[in-house]
């Protein structure tokens, strides 16, 4: 069988390329074995649902879409938190432009921002310390978050601010690190993963080593793919290849940008400002220890949490968000109850549904009925 | 947030060290290239940009695998590329 994709092999230059790989992969599957391989980026999630990977697949090879997504993972306690800081006396909230329509449990920031609290998008951290020099009577606080993309460039920003000097700039920091929540799901009863598609950008500053013991000590072979439709193919060739051949290694399909040791500056900088917190709350995933940074004693002054005495607020999920189950796996989007109906990207119940990159708004942006999907489907 | 965007470093800026001018889409921004390793950035090289600081150097030819794989999103390379044409880091 042929792929089916058309729209996919249409725009894409290579589809020669791609209808190569997709006829390889059918080669290595064993008839009636399920593969589960989780994607752990947003980003990959998005390149799967947009150029129709899954319909280049055989159908015991099911895409798992994974956690790697930072803004489906805010818990909305941290909203919370967020929407009381920038509601203090002369605060200036500074926030991606992703974040705004992330709800807590007191409505978004852009609830908030018509509610008369001052919060500016930014695309940079540095932006924010331009707002916070140009305003020296306002406290300008900066909303951190991603994984450790993000994580460097955070603390790059507060490095500068201690060498300025400046008095009125802080970050709530919510970064947060993959590993841990790798462990996490690996911990999890119901898993059914037998390989993971790695993180390309996380990777290019943590480089490939971190993810050793998800081969050694969970026997998971491991692949870290960049972002091209051909490069998800590829990285799912080399799972499938150590499947077949009973190995579980790291492997880097993504060596035009990540280094194997990835970026040690980026990494210094991180350790000199920041630490692991005990534990953190993550949507859907609930509390995992060492999962998240917050800032070091030694640079407390830039620390939001310890400028503010921010209320910690804590706030379950939603009762009708089925956001955890997707983020671990154990659903498909379309299969949590409210997705498309009550939950959609313009009034997100789940945060899922709010990013472009979160597992919900790709497939409901880019929604096709997929052979599994129509299949499973009819098989309800 | 999460999009690396590729940019062609111009110059390097003699009176802020660790900041370059560099190609974003036709445009010129200020990038922070402090990230960079080693022997750092030279004009000409390409870099792979996150939130406003250069993370990877990357050839020229990844460069326009990534621009083509971000026109192709669509919606969200759109609203990366205005927040970056309003970013005026310094
Ligand atoms: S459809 Fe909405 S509520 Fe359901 S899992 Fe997705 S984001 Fe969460």
């Amino acid at each position: 069988m042929g792929p089916e994709g058309m729209r996919f092999v249409d725009e894409y230059r290579d589809r020669e390329k791609a209808q190569a790989l997709a006829a390889n992969i059918a080669t290595l599957v064993e008839p009636g074995r399920r593969y589960g391989l989780m994607e752990i980026c947003g980003g990959h999630t998005h390149t799967i649902y947009k150029h129709g990977i899954e319909d280049y697949l055989p159908e015991e090879v099911q895409l798992v879409h994974g956690p790697g997504c930072p803004v489906c993972v805010i818990p909305m306690g941290r909203v919370d938190d967020a929407i009381w800081i920038a509601e203090q006396e002369g605060v200036i909230m500074t926030s991606f432009g992703d974040l705004l329509r992330v709800p807590g449990a007191r409505g978004s920031f852009l609830d908030a921002k018509a509610r008369g609290a001052d919060i500016q998008m930014v695309y940079s951290p540095l932006d924010s310390l331009r707002i916070a020099r140009s305003n020296p009577d306002r406290r300008v606080v900066f909303m951190a978050i991603g994984f450790e993309t993000t994580t460097p460039s955070t603390a790059m920003t507060v490095l500068r601010a201690a060498a300025e000097g400046l008095e009125n700039f802080s970050v709530f920091c919510n970064h947060v690190t993959i590993i841990p929540a790798l462990e996490a799901i690996l911990a999890s009863p119901d898993l059914h993963i037998d390989g993971f598609i790695g993180p390309g950008h996380v990777s290019t500053v943590i480089g490939c080593e971190p993810y050793r013991f998800i081969a050694e000590k969970h026997g998971r072979p491991f692949v870290v793919a960049g972002f091209e439709p051909l490069d998800i193919l590829q990285a799912i060739q080399m799972l499938l290849l150590q499947l077949r051949d009973g190995r579980s290694e790291v492997e880097n399909q993504y060596t035009r940008v990540v280094p194997w040791e990835g970026n040690q500056r980026a990494l210094q900088a991180i350790d000199e400002v920041m630490e692991p917190r005990p534990t953190f709350e993550w949507r859907g995933l609930g509390w995992i220890p060492d999962s998240a940074m917050r800032i070091r004693e030694k640079y407390a002054r830039f620390d939001a949490e310890r400028v503010f005495d921010v209320p910690a607020t804590r706030v379950a999920d939603p009762p009708a968000c089925q956001c955890g189950e997707v983020l671990r796996g154990t659903i498909k989007p379309w299969e949590c109850k409210v997705f498309g109906t009550a939950c959609t990207p313009e009034t997100p119940i789940g945060t899922c549904m709010v990013s472009s990159e979160g597992a919900c708004a790709a497939y409901y942006n880019f929604g096709r009925f997929t052979r599994l999907r129509v299949r499973q489907a009819g098989s309800a | 947030m999460c999009l690396g965007i590729p940019g062609e470093v111009l110059t390097l800026d003699v009176e802020r060290p660790g900041m370059a001018t560099v190609n974003v889409g036709g445009a010129r921004r200020q990038v922070n290239v402090m990230l960079i390793e080693e022997d750092g950035v030279q004009p000409g090289d390409w870099v792979l940009i996150h939130v406003g600081f250069a993370l990877a150097k990357i050839d020229e030819e990844e460069a326009q695998l990534t621009l083509s794989y971000l026109e192709e999103m669509g919606q969200a390379y759109r609203d990366e590329l205005q927040a970056l044409a309003e970013s005026r880091i310094d």
